[in-house]
């Protein structure tokens, strides 16, 4: 019986110094850590995209606590609803970004852009990249590798095989910006989503000469300028023989789609124009 | 000259990994011709490694031939001179072989006006009058680069950094490429000259000691240059194995004289500098005949080529002409490629002009071109044998793939040397290189970045 005895007795001493080392270590290296932190990642959408700037939504959550201003911090997943939250829970002011989108500058399927080469390497457009100008006359297009497709991960990308573009799914795009960061040509771009979704930009990067860019793709941006001057609102500027609309002086007047002589001004969601089209498309092919 | 194991002759080679594809050296009995100045000359500003070069004439301007039409922009640059007579026509930026377009002089060839300081005379001047420091001057003035494809500008490698000597010199004879017999040719017919370019050399560096490494798929060259070596104290010819990629500078190091340079140092680290056959005869001609690096050899060549041959063409003329020369380009091509088969580069056009750097052009038809279908990995490590760096090529192709730097940069990557031995040698054609190199330049981002 004394064996028994004798055994519970030194368990439970060995047990009970062990806990009052644990006590003892655990109040010497306790770290402190603001309950807050766990509050603003659960109201974060965990999706760990990195679209805010930090690693991961934990990083995130810590950077909210710790600043003092956050109207310049943006959860583009989440949008003004999740920010709305966080500041609700730290007692500050959320900021009011915009929701954004991405947006693919080029447009030079296989119909308006010839292939002069075949390119056969890695199917990656990083290598590709490395290698050459691709498979067409343009150097500053899209490779068709679908870099930004893989580093999608919220199903928001799909490569068309008919166009040999990638497509953006607008309902599922959260602009995180992973595509953006993966294209090595930087077609792709965060814009204002808009009102009602309704956009206008250059889908184009060629900073060729006209007549190049002209030869190496039916839709490039050609840099004739006619955008630039008919823009009521200073949004277009040209640059390297490139037209660039900015997006906050944007009013959506669609004047420059109309102008635009290789159609390489896209404006998407836009109800179906009045019978005013027609009268403008003999205009337009005179122009040409 | 041999080394002697287990009681037999065995040629020296380098020591880690290499592979032996067909060698095809269709053209090797072709003397070189010369091919007539073109009409229109294009000149990248960008023929080597290091800055452009920066335009100092502007359209309009009449020009002769050797005259200097970029100016080096910095000490790792190389100035480059007019190979015609002419009127610049404009200066546009126009796709070369990188692929991408970029600036470049255009020449309309009017006559054939050389500059008064240039000696065109054939005879060979034996005599070495310059002094190391009027060399070294002379390389840079002439603008010459490394000839055997890499384009690295030659008066950098020929000034040790401080506290680095130099005790040898080795001359790279090896033309390991398949195909490519542009080195060897001009080792048959201007020996003399490339021999008094290699002594040129050893003044400018100040050694005693040259070893020309030529490998032993090229005979009569082996015997020429010894014979011609005879006379000359110090310089000797080495004999190879023939292993591919002998060519590389630590690789050709290592065969010669067994050194072998850490990992991520230059070969100065072990007082050794190669230099390029080529590159000896362009200093022969820059410093005896103050002649600027405006020609060079190029070997076209290809399996249904109907005229293989070496040429002797001025930079700046199309590829075009370069194939019309060798029979027009053949029905079947699938891939016409600026270099040799393994480390040169497919082109997307042929009228890209030819630079400083290109040793060959390579015309592959279309069965043999193309690249087979990519399969799995099996794991059989033949990559990793044949990697002439110790690398693991198949580990390397994962981290590149998966974007893990960190990883990549431990597992060495920046050591590889992109010969494409593992490329070559994958049963199962995985595209190896293709994203090593990608993540070559990745880590390199990375590394540079770190030191700013």
């Amino acid at each position: 019986m004394s064996v028994v005895l004798i055994t519970i007795v030194t368990l439970a001493g060995l047990g009970a110094i062990a806990a009052v080392i644990l006590y003892l270590a655990a109040k010497k290296f306790q770290v402190f850590e603001d309950p807050r932190i766990d509050k603003v990642e659960e109201a974060l959408p965990a999706t760990n995209c990195g679209g805010c700037g930090f690693p991961g939504c934990r990083a995130f959550a810590e950077a909210l606590v710790k600043a003092d201003d956050i109207s310049s911090m943006n959860c583009p997943v989440g949008g003004a609803d999740t920010m709305s939250s966080v500041a609700a829970i730290l007692g500050k002011e959320a900021g009011s970004a915009k929701p954004q989108i991405a947006v693919l500058r080029c447009n030079g399927s296989c119909e308006h852009r010839p292939k002069l080469t075949n390119y056969q390497g890695a199917s990656s457009c990083a290598v590709a990249a490395a290698l050459y100008g691709g498979e067409t006359g343009c150097s500053y297009g899209c490779y068709g590798c679908g870099d930004c497709v893989v580093s999608c991960q919220f199903d928001a990308m799909y490569m068309d095989e008919a166009t040999g573009l990638p497509v953006i799914i607008e309902d599922n795009c959260v602009a995180c910006g992973a595509c953006v960061e993966a294209c090595p040509k930087d077609l792709i771009e965060l814009r204002n989503k808009g009102p009602k979704s309704r956009r206008i930009f250059v889908s184009c990067m060629n900073k060729d000469k006209g007549a190049v860019a002209k030869k190496a793709c039916a839709v490039a941006c050609i840099g004739c300028g006619k955008c630039h001057k008919v823009c009521p609102y200073e949004a277009i500027t040209m640059n390297n023989n490139l037209a660039y609309i900015d997006y906050e002086k944007c009013k959506l007047c669609r004047k420059c789609v109309e102008v635009c002589p290789t159609n390489s001004i896209h404006e998407l969601n836009f109800p179906p124009r009045k019978p005013k089209v027609e009268q403008e498309t003999p205009e337009q092919a005179q122009a040409e | 000259m041999q080394q002697k194991i287990g009681g037999q002759n065995v040629l020296k080679t380098f020591s880690l990994g290499g592979i032996h594809p067909s060698e095809n050296k269709r053209s090797a009995d072709r003397p070189v011709e010369i091919l007539p100045v073109p009409p229109v000359v294009t000149i990248p500003i960008a023929q080597h490694i290091g800055a452009p070069a920066t335009p100092i004439v502007q359209k309009g301007d009449a020009v002769k031939v050797g005259q200097v039409i970029a100016q080096s922009s910095g000490f790792v640059s190389a100035n480059i001179h007019s190979p015609v007579s002419g009127k610049v026509e404009k200066i546009d930026d126009v796709v070369d072989a990188s692929g991408y377009r970029r600036t470049a002089i255009l020449i309309k060839t009017e006559g054939d006006e050389w500059e008064a300081s240039i000696d065109r005379s054939p005879d060979i001047k034996k005599e070495i009058t310059a002094s190391a420091e009027e060399i070294l001057q002379r390389i840079s003035a002439a603008g010459i680069v490394g000839l055997g494809g890499a384009t690295f500008p030659a008066h950098v490698k020929l000034s040790p950094p401080p506290g680095k000597t130099c005790d040898i010199l080795i001359i790279n004879g090896v033309e390991c490429e398949p195909y490519l017999t542009s080195d060897h040719r001009l080792m048959l017919e201007k020996g003399e000259e490339m021999l008094i370019g290699v002594q040129l050399l050893m003044r400018a560096l100040k050694v005693e000691k040259a070893i020309v490494g030529i490998e032993n798929n090229k005979p009569d060259a082996i015997h020429h240059i010894s014979q011609l070596c005879q006379a000359i104290p110090g310089v000797s010819v080495q004999p190879l194995k023939v292993q591919y990629p002998q060519g590389g500078e630590k690789q050709l190091i290592d065969a010669c004289i067994g050194r072998q340079i850490p990992s991520g140092k230059l070969p100065i680290e072990v007082g050794a500098v190669v230099q390029n056959v080529g590159t000896a005869f362009a200093v022969y001609e820059a410093v005896q005949k103050n002649k600027p690096l405006i020609e060079r050899i190029v070997t076209v060549t290809g399996l249904s080529v109907k005229k293989p041959g070496n040429y002797l063409a001025r930079i700046g003329t199309p590829m075009a002409d370069l194939i019309e020369a060798a029979g027009g380009l053949p029905e079947d091509t699938g891939k016409v490629i600026g270099g040799g088969p393994m480390m040169g580069k497919a082109l997307t056009s042929i009228d890209i002009p030819l630079t400083k750097g290109s040793s060959g052009i390579l015309i592959m038809p279309r069965e043999i071109a193309s690249r087979k279908p990519v399969e799995n990995c099996i794991r059989c490590s033949k990559c990793v044998s044949v990697c002439p760096m110790g690398l693991s090529p198949y580990l390397l192709m994962t981290l590149a793939e998966k974007a893990i730097w960190d990883r990549a940069e431990e597992e060495k990557i920046m050591d590889c040397i992109e010969c494409g031995s593992c490329s070559f040698t994958c049963p199962s054609s995985r595209p190896l290189l293709d994203y090593i190199r990608l993540g070559k330049g990745k880590v390199g981002q990375i590394m540079r970045s770190r030191t700013k």
